[in-house]
């Protein structure tokens, strides 16, 4: 335990380096995700400005505040920066910091994989701005229909940024799913069978298939389409026999899915929270845990539904129309598990029970403006309407963003070791949910008085101008309750009360850690006997008990317990590589490598081609200390 | 009603589709403030006191119930939902294609940031193409040929047709009737560049012998109505490259034909209102007033500028 010789032996093996050099070459899942989560709430405050911008150029007609082409670039590097630089990273970072804890592991399944996931992330977050400040930030829509973002159609380098950063940013994508994948597959605690794991674990592991099924699918489209620009290829050119739909195909086959990859796992967190704050577990685990299965699975056959009005024939979208009405049928599922959960419950009304009971109000409007648009014709009316900016908002924001604020509040003291501040917290919870809902509800209203979307500016004889004007006034609003909250961390970081191990006193592995965690995570790997471990001696689930405080020691070098994918049954030791600069080497050299390609630079590819290439074979060159070189 | 609103519709390719909408809107409705009632009487029902109350307490001993709630949300849900999808498919199979064989085709060709419309006739001598400005008979089906020139735009007259793509290398094809005469306005459903926003149509609905003076009026050329001046030797010389005016000889397509330009009523689709000092301001500087546009500046003398919008002004 704490304190014992193992420990201090155990500290001494994982803890990294101290100052530059250990914050470069750590592979601690828990820094690792904690500067996912930062980075992302950093994308997501320049996507809030760039939002506040818009809404100033919309709040009364003919306004001139923001050129055409500056409006085109801020409405997409607002979606580009939500949907790839915030939604998903921030969730990963979420999942990153926690697996292991929740798993009852010392990291995740490959370290050094994971840190470089983050860097390439990182790195392609910047890439994607690098041509913002010359003014010729990507311009397309974050959905980058060709022909426009055809040469011919927009010459600048603003498409080519967007294709390259997008190929870039897939590797990250790529790496970091695979990492948690193997990671459910083989590091979960002993006992910990697949029906005993956190429901966060369900939804990541869920979005994380789906993204290496669909991720493909939109790292060729835009390598395509930098092919066509650059390399003289005729993929999307339809003079030249090509198929502009074929990329609205590619697209979407990527893009819905991707949708339920951003939402899933912050479901996954409400499931796993909000019965923490019912004094009773989540009603219908089981089902919730398949219906978000489930949910990807029919995730993949929706995606004609973003193309109902392209002109395919009606048979076809009656298929991608049935299909995206049965899909609501497993977030049906998932509602009525929390309503249950809240009902059969004793709520306590703590901060995050009000991010959380909001979300399921959020999830509800979201999900039935939805199923809307699921009806072909209707959808014909709505689709590229406010309506349906209203709709992905309910979903992107009600999905997200407040399961990801009260996931903050609910785990800052594991993180931090503090609480924050409660008061503070409901505040912003007032401030955010008032403010949403003044910003979007009204757009549904717009929407169906007929306002397209991606319009820089409208004629006051249309009757847009009151509901964009409570609009700005509600986006404001919504902007204060977030800076709010962001205030109230930096308040807590520093005086928050002292939060000791469980302060919730809630079910899961990782509230049994010190909090902060120490680098090790546990002391001893736990032996798993129930769903919710910490609440077996106030239920009566039968008379097996988890064991916390003994089990495999495993202080000879940087070890943990490799297990069998269903049952978790021990199966192995696993040898962990400790810190190096690799990751971030290799890293480094890939990006290198896209921004030649960027600027045409044929020797920086090759040099940067081989620099990645030997950081590759050094990473994978074999050693003695993971047990790759026989003694 | 705002000319885009479209909770009111007025013909029979969109009218069920209406109805539909507001019937999925009230299902949507309904389901939202059933919800929120269970959630707030499920935050706030009374409870009976723990027993043994500590700070360690659950509200159940062991991990079962509730799990009825899941079999009847989802039940339910499930026959909202087939009984939704049914509808859909009914409105949809109503509206694929008009109930009668369409009095007439449209072919709108659609490019940054306006509207060209064709009108197609089997006698050659019948074919005709004006701008931003598509008349069609009350109360008779009109079939739509959607094409584009150059990048993906949206054909959308809300009250009469809901969205259909126009897809270079594609013809796509829509529908529309009117069952009462009046104007229609219609917008660029589909990013499209800077000048998105400034990509609208109208849709007239004339009675059956206004629309056929209107069609015989459109098919006679210019010379007959406007006589030659300076203006019309600046308007061969500036603006003809782009420009056809039938019955000239310089007859550009990059540009709106103008042919009876002075029948329409607004000017750089949708943008300003067809009037002298409208039509002249954009004339001198339609940078300006939509800035991106494909109009470059003219660099006319005052004198030429005069010449020519009095000369245009006489296109009826």
């Amino acid at each position: 335990m704490e304190g014992s010789p193992s420990s201090a032996s155990l500290r001494k093996t994982w803890e990294g380096k101290p100052g530059l050099a250990g914050w470069l070459s750590t592979v601690d899942h828990k820094e690792i995700g904690k500067r996912y989560i930062v980075t992302a709430f950093i994308f997501l405050l320049i996507g809030g400005l760039e939002a506040l911008a818009i809404r100033l150029q919309l709040a009364r007609p003919n306004q001139t505040l923001l050129t055409p082409e500056q409006y085109s670039q801020l409405f997409t590097m607002h979606g580009v920066t939500m949907i790839f630089l915030y939604a998903l990273p921030v969730l990963s970072g979420f999942s990153n910091y926690l697996w292991p804890l929740l798993l009852g592991s010392r990291d995740m399944a490959f370290p050094r994989l994971n840190a470089m996931s983050y860097w390439v992330f990182l790195f392609a977050g910047v890439f994607l701005y690098s041509s913002f400040p010359l003014g010729k930030a990507p311009d397309g829509g974050w959905f980058n229909y060709v022909p426009y973002a055809s040469l011919a159609y927009n010459p600048g380098p603003n498409i080519d940024v967007y294709a390259l950063g997008m190929v870039l940013l897939g590797i990250s994508t790529t790496v970091g799913s695979i990492n948690f994948v193997v990671t459910l597959a083989r590091t979960r605690a002993p006992g910990m069978s697949i029906n005993r794991v956190p429901v966060l674990v369900w939804g990541t592991v869920t979005a994380s298939v789906g993204n290496l099924l669909a991720v493909p699918a939109v790292s060729l489209a835009f390598l395509m389409l930098w092919m066509d620009r650059q390399a003289g290829t005729h993929f999307f050119d339809s003079a030249a026999g090509g198929q502009p739909l074929l990329w609205q195909h590619l697209f979407w086959m990527f893009g819905h899915p991707w949708v339920y990859a951003i939402v899933l796992p912050a479901m996954g967190i409400v499931s796993d929270a909000l019965p923490v704050f019912c004094r009773r577990p989540l009603v219908g685990y089981t089902a919730v845990a398949l219906s978000t299965v489930t949910t990807m699975v029919l995730g993949f056959g929706v995606w004609v539904h973003h193309m109902f009005a392209s002109g395919l024939p009606i048979l076809s979208l009656s298929f991608f129309s049935a299909a995206s009405f049965v899909i609501v049928i497993p977030s049906a599922v998932a509602v009525f598990a929390w309503i249950a959960t809240i009902w059969t419950g004793r709520p306590v009304f703590n901060a995050p029970f009000l991010f959380f009971a909001g979300f399921v109000l959020l999830f509800v409007i979201g999900g039935v403006s939805g199923f809307m648009t699921a009806a072909v014709p209707v959808d014909w009316q709505l689709t590229r309407t406010y309506f349906v900016i209203a709709h992905l908002h309910y979903v992107l924001i009600g999905i997200n963003v407040f399961p990801v604020l009260g996931g903050i509040i609910y785990w800052f003291p594991k993180v931090t070791g503090r609480l924050m501040n409660e008061t503070l917290g409901k505040w912003s919870f007032w401030i955010s949910f008032t403010g949403f809902n003044t910003a979007f509800f009204p757009m549904h209203i717009l929407g169906i008085l007929g306002m397209p979307r991606r319009i820089y500016t409208y004629a006051d004889r249309l009757g847009w101008g009151t509901p964009n004007l409570v609009v700005s006034i509600g986006a404001f609003i919504f902007a204060a309750g977030i800076l709010l909250f962001l205030f109230n961390v930096f308040l807590s970081l520093g005086r928050g009360k002292a939060a000791g191990d469980n302060p919730w006193d809630a079910s899961s592995l990782e509230w049994s850690t010190s909090s902060p965690p120490p680098p090790y995570n546990f002391a001893v790997i736990p032996i798993v006997a129930s769903r919710y471990p910490l609440w077996e001696d106030i239920m009566d689930e039968g008379p097996e008990r988890s064991s916390i405080g003994r089990g495999l020691l495993l202080d000879k070098g940087r070890e943990t317990v490799g297990t069998s994918p269903l049952d978790a049954e021990p199966d192995v030791i696993l040898k962990m590589p400790g810190d190096t600069y690799l990751p971030l080497l290799l890293s480094l050299a890939i990006t290198v490598l896209f921004v030649s390609m960027l600027l045409h630079s044929r020797w920086g590819s090759y040099a940067a081609g081989f620099a990645g290439l030997l950081a590759t074979v050094c990473w994978l060159w074999p050693q003695r200390a993971l047990g790759q070189i026989d003694r | 009603m705002n000319p885009m609103a479209y909770q009111r519709t007025f013909g029979p390719a969109i009218d069920p589709v209406t109805r539909l909408g507001w019937g999925l809107g009230i299902v949507a409705l309904s389901v939202v403030v059933i919800i929120a009632v269970l959630l707030l009487s499920g935050i706030f029902r009374r409870r009976a006191a723990l027993h043994g109350a500590g700070s360690r307490s659950l509200a159940v001993r062991s991990d079962s119930g509730g799990v009825s709630w899941i079999y009847m949300g989802t039940g339910i849900s499930s026959i909202v939902l087939i009984f939704c999808m049914v509808w859909t498919m009914i409105v949809t199979a109503a509206v694929s294609r008009p109930p009668e064989l369409p009095a007439l085709t449209v072919q709108v060709t659609a490019s940054q940031w306006w509207w060209s419309v064709r009108y197609l006739s089997p006698d050659p001598a019948r074919i005709f193409i004006t701008a931003n400005e598509i008349h069609i008979p009350v109360g008779q089906p009109v079939r739509l040929e959607l094409i584009s020139s150059d990048v993906i735009h949206s054909f959308w007259i809300p009250q009469l047709a809901g969205k259909m793509d126009m897809i270079p290398g594609q013809t796509n094809v829509s529908w529309l009737q009117a069952d009462q005469t009046g104007v229609f306005r219609g917008q660029c459903a589909a990013f499209c560049g800077a000048q998105h926003a400034h990509m609208a149509l109208l849709v007239v609905a004339d009675s059956a012998r206004d629309f056929a003076a209107w069609q015989d009026h459109q098919l006679e050329e210019t010379p007959e109505t406007a006589p030659a001046s300076a203006g019309q030797r600046v308007f061969e010389q500036h603006c003809g490259v782009c420009h056809t005016i039938r019955g000239l000889s310089p007859s550009g397509i990059r540009g709106p034909d103008l042919t009876h330009l002075m029948t329409r009523r607004s000017l750089a689709a949708g943008l300003l209102p067809n009037r002298p000092g409208d039509l002249a301001a954009w004339i001198s500087n339609p940078q300006a007033l939509k800035p991106g546009a494909r109009m470059p500046a003219q660099l006319l003398t005052g004198e030429e500028l005069a010449g020519v919008t009095q000369w245009l002004n006489q296109l009826y």
